[in-house]
């Protein structure tokens, strides 16, 4: 007699659809943590960033353009940039939130990561109620990139410099790259971005990762738009 | 002082885009034309982030496109494909790069 829609159900499940997704946060959180003490960021600091900022990628790029001198104001727009996508899952998850409450709203919205985002769209069919399906993810990946960090934040500076580590974040970032390579339009828009970042390289402040980004955006596009007309 | 800041800045830049749709907008919806854009904003962002991070050295920042980094970010990128997961990708770059520079490739 157990319905599919009860609410502890709901939100254990989605906790357990996490679990298998475990293994590849842990070392992705340890990186960011790690980053940031290395970038000159206190221990206290770094755990501090990720339960504020609480975004992998732009906790690396944050911590990279700190090393690199950046004036805050730009590196708080480079997250900006790469958090955008984030206002793109925000709208795709809209259809399923009707009638949560706006005070409810809030804190759902702050645990919204890749992670939970995607294992919500690709929940079971027979999934009776996707917000306590997506908060039970979210609270897993949450508690997970939390441990991470921190474990990273206290490790890092024990790390010999001579290591490679940072070159874990390039590769955290492919890891992320390759699923969103589907279509022909995020392919060109890859390429191009890439493209126009090395071109740009010299500018300051990490511009070329903006400069890279906007071109990457507008190519794709006029490719999108171009398969659109073909249809 | 200026960690703080950056610290509060990234928090408030990454809450009101994930807050964006679900609180602010609540139940209207974004233009289509918009969505579409943020839909490309992964693979650019990401792309972006990643190449010049291969050919360029770190530290010099010399053009060095045929190093150690580039062919160990194409097997790890190779890995990242097959397996979708973000362990054996790191495993796999960085202990391609830590061998390379073992042998003196650097």
């Amino acid at each position: 007699m157990t319905l599919p829609t009860a609410a502890g159900g709901a939100f254990r499940r989605g906790m357990r659809a996490f679990v298998p997704l475990i293994p590849g946060v842990v070392p992705f959180s340890m990186v960011a943590g790690i980053a940031a003490v290395q970038a000159g960021f206190t221990p206290l600091q770094s755990i501090a960033f990720s339960l504020i900022g609480y975004a992998g990628s732009a906790q690396l790029i944050a911590a990279q353009m700190f090393t690199g001198h950046s004036p805050t104001p730009l590196i708080v727009l480079a997250t900006l940039i790469v958090n955008l996508r984030f206002a793109m899952y925000s709208a795709s998850l809209l259809p399923i939130f009707g009638g949560v409450p706006l005070v409810r709203r809030w804190p759902l919205a702050y645990a919204l990561t890749d992670q939970s985002y995607a294992l919500t769209v690709g929940r079971p069919g027979t999934e009776g109620d996707p917000v306590r399906y997506y908060a039970g993810a979210s609270a897993l990946m949450w508690v997970t990139w939390q441990a991470g960090t921190a474990a990273g934040a206290l490790l890092g500076a024990r790390i010999p410099a001579s290591w490679p580590l940072e070159f874990a974040v390039p590769l955290s970032f492919i890891a992320l790259l390759m699923p969103v390579l589907r279509a022909r339009p995020q392919v060109t828009a890859a390429l191009v971005s890439a493209a126009a970042a090395v071109a740009a390289h010299g500018l300051p402040f990490r511009l070329n990762l903006i400069l890279g980004a906007v071109c990457g955006i507008a190519v794709g596009a006029a490719v999108q738009r171009r398969a659109g007309r073909r249809v | 002082m200026t960690v703080w800041l950056l610290i509060v800045g990234v928090g408030v830049v990454s809450l009101a885009l994930r807050a964006s749709s679900l609180v602010l907008l609540r139940d209207r919806r974004l233009p289509e034309g918009l969505t579409a854009l943020l839909g490309l904003v992964p693979a650019a962002v990401l792309a972006a982030l990643i190449v010049p991070d291969l050919l360029f050295t770190p530290g010099t920042q010399t053009f060095a496109p045929l190093g150690p980094r580039l062919l160990a970010g194409v097997v790890a990128a190779a890995v990242a494909w097959r397996t979708r997961n973000v362990l054996w990708t790191l495993v796999a770059g960085l202990g391609l790069l830590v061998i390379l520079n073992a042998l003196g490739w650097h």
